[in-house]
């Protein structure tokens, strides 16, 4: 018998008898009843706890304030995608600028050491955002590979405020996660840190030092 | 620092030798403390009971379901283009996992934290095997670097203070001393870069392991986790097999009670879910994922009513942050991977009673670690549990099982019952003790190290009682 057949043959033959499965209530998990506001105001308020930045922006006049970032954290080489809305408007702004665009839908074999020592910041784009624990959701795709969000020391994402929702137990069954998972689906709520060190914390430990995330606002409030 | 190493068996001599180390006592007070105020604090505005009944019935689902789930897991992972291998022990997952290794030539394995591998000795077994295992986890990294083992399951190096730290950091990569955390944090981070960049494979471990979409849930704030398991052309996760779950919205729940009860968090900074390999059109990632189910004990306590109660734990370590005894002895003292109650339920079937023995005692049974745990384990039930097997009391099915018994004690015991259950001759011999209680001696061993040894009375109560009855037989029937 297989090491497998062996194990599952053990486990179904269990000698205290079957187990009942008890049923699972998820009240507690989901309707927040947040509104639109309350949700911004509790995403902005948990992430910034965690050193992120959120800096607000108009749909239209987003990547002036992209490019304002860009020059206040000295941002020489930026790494994005090409295909996404986010990256080709943001193409279209910096193009011909200070800061170098460089490439990110590359095979990494090509461009790891590169990636790693020289390029100072990556932008992508964000599938939405959870106002419960301040955390963005990312579905990273050939165009924004995975690592332009944890390589580089500081991290820019984009997110449309109205994809603000409760909680990750409602984006889960919302946007149907369970129907077709990514290759890699991911939460991040800040910059990377650790508090290895005798609790003490800090931040920038592998991932990114900071993680700015530019809100953009469909109507024009801000 | 001393490389020491720590046994079980060894469990009172360390524990003594831990309590006469300010710096031990100083560094676990201190960090559980905090632990214990952050864990409160970000509960505050939820129905915690709620929250604790879900996670728990859960992670009870998944356990009815298990060997179903477990063949769903392997069919979804497989479907998805994850390989999944299995391993009756620790010697085996191993083996699996060199195997993979020396397949593909590797020389240098870069790990996230997974307290399965150190479960199951993977650094030195691959070391033997003259493959490099280097912990990536900025705690292990630093446990690593004093070449010992973790003392905590959610912080390995919470046994350290900062100027420890700083001299390991001196001693064995050449930086110069300091006390400013983020000059050591950024050292490390330099150090490890090139390793991420080098290493031939990265090992991980899982979180949660979802059935229903063949998907690993991987918890981390320090972004090696991702690291491990994006840069390097292979990733090998491996797990206990009890670590899965039926659904993905099953994830949410545990999720929030693993951060909140471990750390205090509302959320750590990453939640990385893997569901493949890289493909085709994509740019990064591994090409190959693994995935290692390693049994190990688990299918044993799985047989038991009472003890599969053990297998629900989701590893937040919140037990530990709140054990008086934790507290005081640290996380080595133990002597095994898993320290404080977790560990004192579970290092018994993982090593055999006869190892740990005295560590389901390592209890005041005062409750606290059973209260906070956010799966709602009754800890203190199965450490009685444990101590009953351990006397043959049981229904004898952990290893070792019945090594504390002794025939001294087991007469003892008998004597007293006979004696409980025959009236005349309980009397009599309470009687007779009570005559010759100058003779009751005044060491009981380690009972009476700080305590006075009991004295029968002169007078047994049930004597006093028949006196004052016969004193005053009206006032009784006024009455």
């Amino acid at each position: 018998m297989s090491v497998r057949d062996a194990i599952l043959k053990r486990l179904r033959e269990r000698a205290d008898g079957a187990l009942v499965a008890p049923e699972s209530d998820f009240a507690v998990v989901t309707n927040r009843g947040w509104s639109r506001g309350e949700r911004l105001e509790r995403f902005e308020r948990l992430l910034t706890s965690v050193h992120g930045e959120v800096v607000h922006a108009s749909r239209d006049g987003w990547t002036t304030a992209l490019a304002k970032v860009l020059v206040d954290k000295g941002v020489r080489r930026l790494t994005l995608g090409r295909k996404h809305p986010v990256a080709v408007e943001a193409r279209e702004a910096l193009v011909g600028g200070e800061v170098e665009l460089v490439d990110a839908d590359r095979d990494i074999e090509t461009w790891q050491r590169e990636l790693f020592e020289t390029v100072e910041a990556g932008l992508t784009s964000t599938r939405g955002a959870i106002a419960e624990t301040g955390s963005l959701w990312l579905w990273p795709t050939p165009d924004e590979p995975r690592l332009v969000s944890l390589v580089v020391p500081l991290h820019i994402a984009v997110l449309d405020a109205e994809a603000v929702e409760d909680t990750l137990f409602d984006v889960i069954e919302r946007h149907g996660w369970a129907t077709g998972m990514p290759t890699n689906a991911l939460l991040i709520s800040g910059p990377s840190k650790t508090a290895d060190i005798e609790q003490t914390l800090a931040y920038g430990v592998h991932g990114p030092r900071e993680l700015v995330v530019l809100v953009r606002h469909a109507e024009e409030t801000i | 620092m001393n490389v020491q190493t720590f046994t079980p068996r060894e469990f009172h001599r360390q524990a003594h030798e831990a309590l006469a180390s300010p710096q031990i006592r100083a560094n676990f007070r201190k960090a559980m403390d905090g632990l214990m105020i952050k864990r409160r604090d970000v509960f505050g505005d939820w129905d915690l009971e709620a929250l604790r009944e879900l996670g728990a019935n859960i992670r009870l689902r998944a356990l009815a379901k298990l060997p179903d789930l477990l063949e769903q897991l392997e069919a979804n992972c497989e479907a998805n283009g994850i390989r999944v291998h299995w391993a009756e022990d620790g010697e085996q997952a191993c083996r699996v996992i060199r195997e993979l290794c020396e397949a593909r030539n590797a020389r240098s394995v870069i790990k996230g934290k997974s307290m399965v591998s150190e479960e199951m000795h993977l650094n030195a077994h691959l070391e033997a095997a003259g493959i490099e295992a280097l912990e990536s986890d900025l705690g292990e990294y630093l446990v690593q670097l004093n070449e010992q083992t973790p003392s905590h399951i959610i912080m390995p190096a919470i046994h350290l203070n900062t100027d420890e730290i700083s001299g390991i950091l001196h001693d064995k990569t050449g930086l110069e001393r300091t006390r400013d955390v983020d000059i050591m944090t950024a050292a490390a981070r330099a150090q490890l870069r090139e390793r991420f960049m080098a290493a031939d494979v990265g090992v991980s471990g899982v979180n949660f392991a979802v059935a229903e979409t063949g998907t690993l849930c991987l918890v981390e704030n320090e972004g090696n986790g991702r690291m491990t398991t994006t840069v390097p052309p292979v990733h090998i996760a491996v797990t206990g097999i009890e670590k899965v779950v039926e659904q993905l919205r099953d994830v949410p729940p545990l999720y929030a009670l693993l951060t909140r009860s471990a750390t205090g968090q509302h959320v750590t900074t990453y939640f990385n879910m893997i569901s493949s390999p890289r493909q085709e059109e994509e740019h990064d990632g591994p090409k190959e994922v693994h995935l290692v189910l390693v049994d190990n004990g688990r299918s044993r306590i799985y047989q038991d009513n009472e003890l599969l109660d053990t297998l629900r734990c989701i590893r937040c370590g919140a037990c530990m942050n709140h054990c008086p005894v934790y507290t005081r002895v640290g996380g080595h003292t133990y002597g095994t991977t898993y320290p404080g109650p977790i560990g004192s339920i579970l290092s018994p079937h993982l090593m055999g009673l006869e190892e740990t023995q005295d560590l389901p005692t390592a209890s005041s049974l005062c409750g606290a670690c059973g209260e906070v745990c956010p799966v709602k384990i009754p800890i203190p039930d199965l450490l009685v549990r444990l101590r009953k097997e351990s006397v043959g009391e049981g229904r004898g099915n952990v290893p070792g099982a019945g090594v504390k018994r002794t025939r001294k004690e087991v007469a003892a015991w008998k004597g007293f019952q006979w004696l409980a259950t025959h009236p005349a001759a309980w009397r009599s011999g309470v009687a007779v003790a009570g005559k010759l209680r100058a003779l009751m001696p005044t060491r009981l061993g380690p009972w009476t190290d700080y305590r006075t040894a009991p004295r029968p009375a002169g007078t047994s109560l049930h004597a006093l009682v028949k006196q004052h009855q016969a004193k005053k037989p009206a006032r009784e029937e006024s009455q």
